[in-house]
């Protein structure tokens, strides 16, 4: 008998569950665990981390176990062009300042959808850029400088 | 008596221009996002989120109470003029619903939602006036283990209606829980899970995983099942219905908002559950059952008002308890906590403005949703033609600066863009937010009470099901597990699929 997967969602799904649980079994090592009276910081999350391991491995045997779907084609274009701006924007926000960082972080998003047309993309753009500042920065007073250092602003 | 002077100190508070003005914009913005498909109410008050940290928490709660009722309105007018519902709870709605529309009734269909739904929410809110300060006063006598076994209980009420795999519900509840422990313990202050991130030592922050998880995985779930909507644009004639018509929608509604309101009580519950059970019982009493599904009436009236009473009525555990039962009561809950309050049986006592201000805003925002709703039908009609592609980036970019603006961190920002990722995948694998971050909400609370229940007991963990010194833990404690064994149940389990696919 040979182990093939059968459900690949749950395949999966049980391997990212143990994984996160292993990320936390590392994060534990130092932690005192205590005991049932005398709970230590590490008692809980030890709890937590063996049932989600334990919960892991059972989804993830049904997955070699019972036919199930596919996962389904993952659309990494849409996903990279929404979480890869967001990014940007994070780390540029202070030394690019509003305007400018703002302005390329949603003219990226706007690749994300299916078809990319250059007069709604600008268009959304701008309607958003000023939108945004006029709400956030002249409405409800955010400190967000609108040009930063970068582009020779404070 | 002690009621109706409780609603007086929250009309006193909700009637403030400052209320009035953020109930109002709570229930434009409500109807709005329930119209527009693609975005509901949970994200939306994810994004929100951080404007409520500059306001008072009354206002802020009262904002975000109004976008939650408001969209069940707005979600109503899509679902029954385009059959597209705007919101989850609306789906039932648009069976009936468009098929009125298309007989030319959309106007009867669309008074009827309207009507129905303002006299579930006023009925939800004297509910929650007379019921709230009981069951509070009896959580007062809560202990540790109590609040355990309650918070267990909202758990798995929150498994026990996901759709899909139990054991992956399951997962998500633990996962959250496991989050939500990263940061300091509460007892000794050692550092958890931090893996050496000085922005971690307070732990994740809430608003940017919600908002990553809600909002921007959402965003790329939109955009992976992109398509074209053609505006229909019809026009709404004959609002007022006739004499007959009336008599032909006062019991359904009846029915719904009773229906609605006991099922919004229940842990897990809310709007969505309160508008199926609705419809499903008015096809089952009525005469003729042939006419569901081509046009009958009681299928909008009925599902309209359990579905508005239901989500009034869900505030009741969140407030009275503290325990969110869905996912916006969640998001509630992270909104009071932001600005320092624990909701619990003390906030009546604590804040009554807080909390009859809110009840009696609902009342306020179910009137003003009417007269929205009613007469400016053509142009929430035009919001639904705004095709996604100009939407979305919208999103995208109030998340940003939303979730910066609440530390001035560029962390969060990175935090919400990864749990965005996370929560389009966990979605993928068929495994739902929502217990998620129910887990994440509560993880905290949690732990100190399981901590300082075994603390009391001295480590024995029998003290959650001790019949003579904990009853009424043990009765909870009973209660999750027949819920988690029902819903394992091979039998119930296939007819709680065909429930959800219905």
């Amino acid at each position: 008998m040979s182990i093939s997967i059968k459900s690949p969602k749950d395949f999966w799904c049980g391997l990212l569950l143990i994984a996160i649980a292993a990320i936390f079994v590392l994060g534990m090592i130092d932690l005192p665990i205590g005991s049932a009276f005398r709970m230590g910081p590490g008692y809980f999350p030890l709890l937590l981390t063996i049932l989600l391991a334990l919960l892991g491995l059972a989804i993830l045997s049904n997955g070699l176990r019972v036919e199930g779907p596919e996962v389904g084609a993952i659309p990494l274009r849409a996903l990279l062009l929404i979480a890869i701006p967001i990014v940007f924007f994070g780390a540029t926000l202070r030394g690019l300042g509003l305007v400018t960082s703002l302005a390329l972080t949603v003219l990226a998003t706007t690749f994300a959808a299916r078809e990319w047309k250059p007069v709604t993309a600008f268009l959304t753009t701008l309607a958003l850029l000023v939108g945004c500042i006029a709400i956030f920065v002249f409405g409800l007073g955010l400190p967000l400088s609108l040009f930063g250092p970068w582009v020779g602003g404070f | 008596m002690e009621t109706l002077a409780h609603l007086a100190v929250g009309f006193e508070h909700a009637l403030t221009l400052q209320n009035l003005g953020f109930c109002f914009i709570g229930v434009l913005v409500g109807t709005m996002v329930g119209v527009l498909p693609g975005l509901g109410p949970v994200p939306t008050i994810a994004m929100l989120l951080p404007v409520t940290f500059g306001v008072p928490p009354t206002s802020a709660l009262i904002m975000l109470a109004g976008i939650y009722y408001g969209a069940q309105y707005g979600g109503s007018t899509t679902a029954i003029l385009l059959n597209l519902p705007g919101e989850a709870s609306s789906v039932v709605t648009a069976i009936d619903g468009h098929q009125l529309a298309r007989q030319g009734k959309a106007g009867l269909a669309l008074f009827t939602a309207a009507i129905g739904s303002f006299f579930a929410g006023t009925m939800a809110t004297f509910l929650i006036a007379a019921f709230a300060p009981a069951l509070a006063e009896f959580a007062l006598r809560f202990g540790p283990a109590e609040y355990f076994s309650l918070m267990v209980l909202g758990l798995a009420a929150s498994v026990a209606l996901a759709h899909g795999s139990v054991l992956k519900a399951i997962a998500m509840v633990v996962l959250g829980l496991l989050l939500g422990t990263v940061g300091q313990d509460i007892y000794t202050g050692t550092p958890r899970f931090n893996f050496g991130l000085e922005q971690l030592v307070d732990g994740f922050n809430f608003v940017a995983i919600a908002m990553g998880v809600f909002g921007i995985g959402e965003v790329v779930r939109n955009l992976e099942n992109e398509r074209t909507r053609s505006a229909v644009a019809s026009r709404v004639r004959d609002l007022i219905p006739s004499r007959d018509e009336v008599k032909a929608i006062v019991a359904p509604i009846l029915r719904g908002t009773a229906l609605g309101s006991m099922l919004g009580i229940l842990p897990g519950g809310g709007a969505i559950l309160g508008s199926f059970a609705a419809y499903s019982v008015e096809r089952r009493i009525a005469k003729d059952p042939q006419r569901f599904g081509k046009g009958a009436i009681e299928g909008v009236a009925a599902p309209e008002s359990a579905n508005n009473a239901g989500a009034q009525t869900s505030f009741i555990p969140m407030l009275t308890l503290g325990i969110p039962s869905n996912a916006v009561m969640a998001l509630m809950v992270g909104a009071l906590l932001i600005n320092g309050i624990v909701p619990g049986p003390n906030l009546m006592t604590e804040r009554p403005e807080l909390f009859w201000g809110v009840i009696a805003s609902m009342w306020i925002g179910n009137l003003m949703l009417v007269i929205l709703n009613l007469p400016l039908i053509s142009i929430w009609v035009k919001f639904m033609a705004i095709p996604y592609r100009v939407l979305y980036p919208g999103v995208v970019a109030v998340c940003c600066i939303g979730v910066f603006s609440l530390g001035s961190s560029s962390f969060d920002v990175y935090v919400m863009a990864a749990f965005g990722v996370l929560g389009y995948v966990l979605v993928k694998l068929d495994c739902e937010p929502a217990p998620f971050l129910l887990g994440f909400v509560i993880g905290r609370l949690l732990e100190e009470h399981l901590r300082r229940a075994m603390l009391l007991s001295r480590g024995d963990p029998s003290v959650f099901v001790d019949i003579y010194d904990h009853p009424i833990s043990a009765v909870l404690i009973v209660v999750s597990a027949a819920a988690l064994i029902l819903v394992c149940w091979p039998a119930i389990g296939k007819r709680r699929e065909e429930a959800f696919r219905e």
